[in-house]
């Protein structure tokens, strides 16, 4: 894996993941559907991470991405929780339905 | 063989976020997601991070999504109904501008990336270890440890019955 095509090929791939997650938090309307479009945008993140410290020879990204997925699994929790609170409140998960802050 | 396995991985992930954003059923959604963590672990590996890739099918396709799986059981969600006229359009047409944006942005970041540096790349995990534990490192490490317990109390009083 010495040919430098396929990191750049591997940046490409994380946009159009990234372009993707983007794409369903904007169409989806179910709340978890939204929560693992924006993993699919975290996974794009963390491929440019790891292509680019594979072509510039520093281990740092590799670190960051490490970062990442912590705070990913944090945020995926912290989430979940959230949308589990959304559903016994208000019975739906549809994201039109809350437009409130105070509920 | 890495060149074939590298292209065919990274196709399966396109296709894959694809049906996460496409499908319905979130079901079905969280299960393309998972195929698109395990393609992406391949490519890690392939680009000379075994770690990350290890990390990847344990953290994400294994805990990360264990967790949506048991949220969407417990929750037992339906499929996304058709609803008509919500201003979807305008909205899909903000995320096509935003999508011409990256790619443009793509083409920018691709002309003027020199890879090179290459030889000799060792991100090996006793190097990733070696650095994760040096004192640049290290409290940051220590902090995460502080939000990962921070999440669990977290989630654990936002889920709770009666609060």
């Amino acid at each position: 894996m010495d040919e430098p095509a396929f990191v750049q090929h591997a940046v490409l791939l994380s946009l159009v993941l990234f372009a993707l997650g983007t794409l369903g938090v904007f169409l989806r309307r179910n709340v978890i559907t939204v929560l693992m479009s924006i993993e699919l945008m975290l996974n794009g993140a963390n491929l440019a991470f790891v292509a680019f410290s594979r072509a510039l020879g520093a281990l740092d990204g590799q670190v960051l991405v490490f970062f990442v997925m912590v705070v990913a699994a944090a945020e995926a929790s912290v989430g979940l929780a959230i949308v589990i609170a959304l559903q016994r409140h208000k019975d739906t998960l549809d994201v039109d339905a809350f437009n409130v802050m105070k509920g | 063989m890495d060149q074939l396995l590298f292209y065919a991985s990274a196709a399966l992930a396109v296709v894959s976020a694809l049906v996460v954003i496409g499908q319905k059923n979130p079901i079905y959604s969280a299960f393309a997601l998972v195929v698109t963590l395990c393609s992406l672990a391949v490519i890690f590996g392939l680009l000379g991070s075994p770690f990350i890739a290890a990390l990847q099918v344990i953290v994400y396709a294994g805990a990360i999504m264990v967790l949506f799986l048991f949220v969407l059981m417990l929750l037992n969600v339906k499929r996304e109904e058709d609803a008509p006229g919500r201003g979807g359009r305008a909205l899909a047409v903000i995320a096509v501008l935003l999508v011409a944006l990256f790619v443009g942005q793509a083409g920018a970041v691709l002309s003027r990336l020199e890879p090179g540096a290459a030889s000799g790349y060792d991100a090996s995990t006793r190097r990733m270890a070696e650095i994760l534990f040096s004192p640049h490192f290290l409290y940051v490490f220590e902090a995460t440890s502080i939000l990962i317990l921070a999440a669990l109390v977290g989630a654990i009083a936002l889920a709770k019955k009666d609060f």
